[in-house]
């Protein structure tokens, strides 16, 4: 090979390099070697005046520019600029090495599995550990997720027929208030660290992101049940603000998932299937069952991201213990449970004010706490807590429930 | 300035032309030369300040060149081109005109307006307009000339100029548009001259670009020997150098060479576009 006899010649045909040449050029040139002569040709009139320009431009060495097109010499410039590029990881969860046990700050936002040029500015993540954030879970929950969106304008039967007392509607609208103003801690605390963690772990940030969305949707849901026929909303207490503070102010990923979905949320399972049961009307009923399965996907996701991390790192559990702890000291002085809901609740359950159906109902809620203690002793016992640990956690678990 | 340190005279035609320098700065505090910049809001004034000996070396447009150049030999000095980027050499511009209803030839363009970038613009105004001129139409006499002032001062570095004389093309307010070969290809991909809307009606002989320019003796000292190898010296390959090339745009540094500005200084001569600010600065310097 020398100058005068090109490696390789590249027709364009009536294409120019101004409408789409360089494209094939650059296909004709994947794999030329550095040094190689390429001449191209074609009808175009400015092809020369074009090539010779875009040939400085990439930093190969023009030969010639005259007639029906040029020849160059490759340079070193595009074979270069990857010389020192690293794949970051696989975008397949089966190859070997596709997820790193820590992702790379250097990777930033590529996807993973995407070769990436070296010299990209670092991007910290504050969540870039495999052990903090994995579950081998998460690919099937973002999976059932995505499949399981609903539409809130057609899921729920809003012009379904509301028969029952005025004062149970007033119940109705006094929890879908408390519904929503948890529902909005549920939404602001994994949105808090969403933008933490590293998009390397892809599936756990769509699956965070999914989540946000349900709480969304679920805001939405309560909101408009509320609505159907009240004018005004319920109210929001001080002591049911404060717990819900220390759960949005919980600046560390592990705690923050622990005391949200595993106590929280995991709560508000054994609630929402309570209303489930005792609403008044189908809309009702209906919002409470999507929430509901919607929840248990979040709960899921927290039991299995810490039941792994607790396995890999000795040190969590009494982060965890400690929090609970630290998060009841916080509330010992608040009132807990706005007396509103648990009343509200109470004539749920009740359906009307006839003395008897309001000690139905007032047992009812009082099984509800029951039910609700049960569940976080079984969650509790999964990630591993003993019989006693877990009914000491479960008992200073916040008497607001989430 | 100390012997051991270059100080560098550029001109910011645009904010990243501080990224450029800082990072270039820590690339040669990394290879233990201490190089700093200084920036200046037009090429005039860095000339002027270089031949005052305020700096070491200048990033010199082609024009800054031969104003450098020139005032230099008058005084009995001697300027020097040390290396320029891969980019800056063989430049064409273009005249550009309508595929439509433009003229077949430059002939045709005798009585028509032309549209160019900035008055001290050497690729979109003084290179083609000498152009024109070698071939018969004077400037002002048989083609009206048509200027796009952005940035004037900053000798086209500023792609403005150059992209509002294709705009007025396109809008049919000139007969033809001046540019350099390669933005003819940009202001296509842009939509700014659509693919097929132009036809090129002339191309000028191959000229260069930039440099970095030095005074007398200078280029012999350790440090710009240092500083010069380090350039030559400088990869693409390099993730932390190559941001600033893209930047810069280039693919490597060159040794400087100075025979591509022949046509500009034939330009300069026909037009007596620096004569003023050579009288000047000699008046000054001889004071």
């Amino acid at each position: 090979m020398n100058e005068t006899s090109p490696t390789l010649v590249v027709d364009l045909g009536s294409l120019g390099l101004d409408d789409g040449g360089t494209v094939l050029l650059g296909l004709a040139l994947r794999g030329v070697a550095p040094g190689s002569c390429v001449r191209v040709v074609g009808t175009r009139e400015e092809l020369a005046i074009h090539g010779a320009a875009w040939c400085r431009a990439r930093g190969h060495r023009l030969l010639t520019s005259a007639g029906p097109g040029l020849a160059f010499v490759v340079g070193t410039a595009d074979r270069a600029r990857w010389q020192h590029a690293r794949r970051a990881g696989h975008a397949s969860r089966e190859r070997d090495g596709a997820i790193a046990r820590q992702a790379d700050p250097q990777w930033g936002l590529a996807a993973r599995g995407a070769l990436v040029e070296a010299g990209v500015a670092p991007l910290a993540f504050a969540l870039s550990d495999l052990d903090e954030l994995w579950t081998d879970d998460v690919p099937q929950l973002y999976a059932q997720a995505a499949a399981a969106q609903w539409d809130p304008n057609t899921a729920i039967p809003w012009d379904c027929p509301l028969t029952h007392p005025g004062v149970v509607e007033d119940a109705i609208v006094q929890i879908m208030t408390y519904l929503v103003e948890n529902e909005t801690a549920a939404l602001l605390v994994p949105a808090r660290f969403l933008a933490q963690i590293h998009p390397h772990f892809r599936e756990v940030m769509q699956l965070i992101a999914i989540q946000c969305a349900d709480e969304a949707r679920h805001i939405e849901v309560f909101t408009r049940r509320a609505c159907l026929h009240s004018q005004e909303l319920g109210t929001s207490s001080a002591g049911g603000q404060a717990s819900l503070r220390t759960l949005v102010e919980e600046p560390d990923f592990a705690v923050a998932m622990f005391l949200l979905s595993v106590l929280g949320e995991g709560s508000f399972l054994a609630l929402l299937w309570f209303l489930h049961e005792y609403a008044p009307d189908e809309a009702t009923r209906a919002v409470c069952r999507l929430a509901a399965q919607d929840e248990a996907r979040h709960v899921a996701f927290g039991l299995g991201h810490l039941a792994r991390h607790l396995g890999m790192d000795p040190g969590l559990r009494p982060r965890l213990i400690a929090a609970v702890e630290r998060r009841h000291d916080a509330l010992a002085h608040t009132a807990g449970l706005n007396a509103d809901v648990f009343d509200a609740l109470v004539l749920v359950a009740a359906g009307e004010v006839a003395p008897a159906e309001i000690a139905r109902g007032w047992a009812a809620v009082v099984e509800l706490e029951r039910e609700m203690d049960r569940g976080r002793r079984r969650r509790l016992a999964r990630l591993g807590f003993d019989e006693d640990s877990a009914r000491a956690l479960s008992e200073l678990h916040t008497k607001n429930f989430m | 300035m100390t012997n051991d340190t270059v100080l560098l005279g550029a001109v910011a035609y645009d904010p990243k032309v501080v990224t450029i320098w800082e990072g270039f700065r820590a690339f040669f505090a990394d290879h233990g030369l201490d190089f700093d910049a200084v920036l200046f809001t037009n090429y005039e004034r860095q000339v002027a300040a270089h031949l005052r000996g305020d700096f070491d070396v200048a990033w010199n447009s082609p024009l800054a060149w031969l104003q450098l150049e020139r005032v230099a030999a008058k005084l009995g000095r001697r300027a020097c081109a040390i290396a320029m980027r891969d980019s800056d050499r063989d430049l064409t511009s273009v005249i550009v005109t309508r595929a439509s209803d433009g003229p077949s030839d430059l002939e045709g363009l005798r009585g028509q307006t032309i549209a160019v970038g900035a008055a001290d613009s050497p690729q979109a105004t003084l290179i083609p307009l000498e152009h024109l001129r070698a071939a018969g139409l004077k400037p002002g006499r048989d083609v009206e000339v048509r200027r796009f002032d952005v940035l004037v001062g900053k000798h086209g570095d500023h792609i403005g100029g150059e992209r509002d004389a294709a705009r007025a093309l396109i809008a049919g307010e000139v007969a033809a548009a001046c540019m350099i070969d390669g933005n003819h290809l940009l202001f296509a991909r842009e939509g700014v001259l659509p693919t097929g809307s132009t036809r090129i009606l002339a191309q000028t002989a191959p000229y260069d670009h930039c440099n970095f320019s030095v005074l007398d003796d200078a280029a012999d000292r350790p440090a710009m020997r240092r500083f010069v190898e380090l350039l030559l010296g400088m990869s693409y390959a390099d993730p932390t150098v190559r941001p600033l090339m893209d930047l810069e745009g280039l693919k490597a540094w060159q040794p400087g060479r100075t025979e591509g500005y022949a046509q500009l200084a034939r330009a300069i001569d026909a037009f007596g576009t620096i004569d003023g600010f050579v009288a000047l600065q000699l008046a000054r310097l001889r004071r």
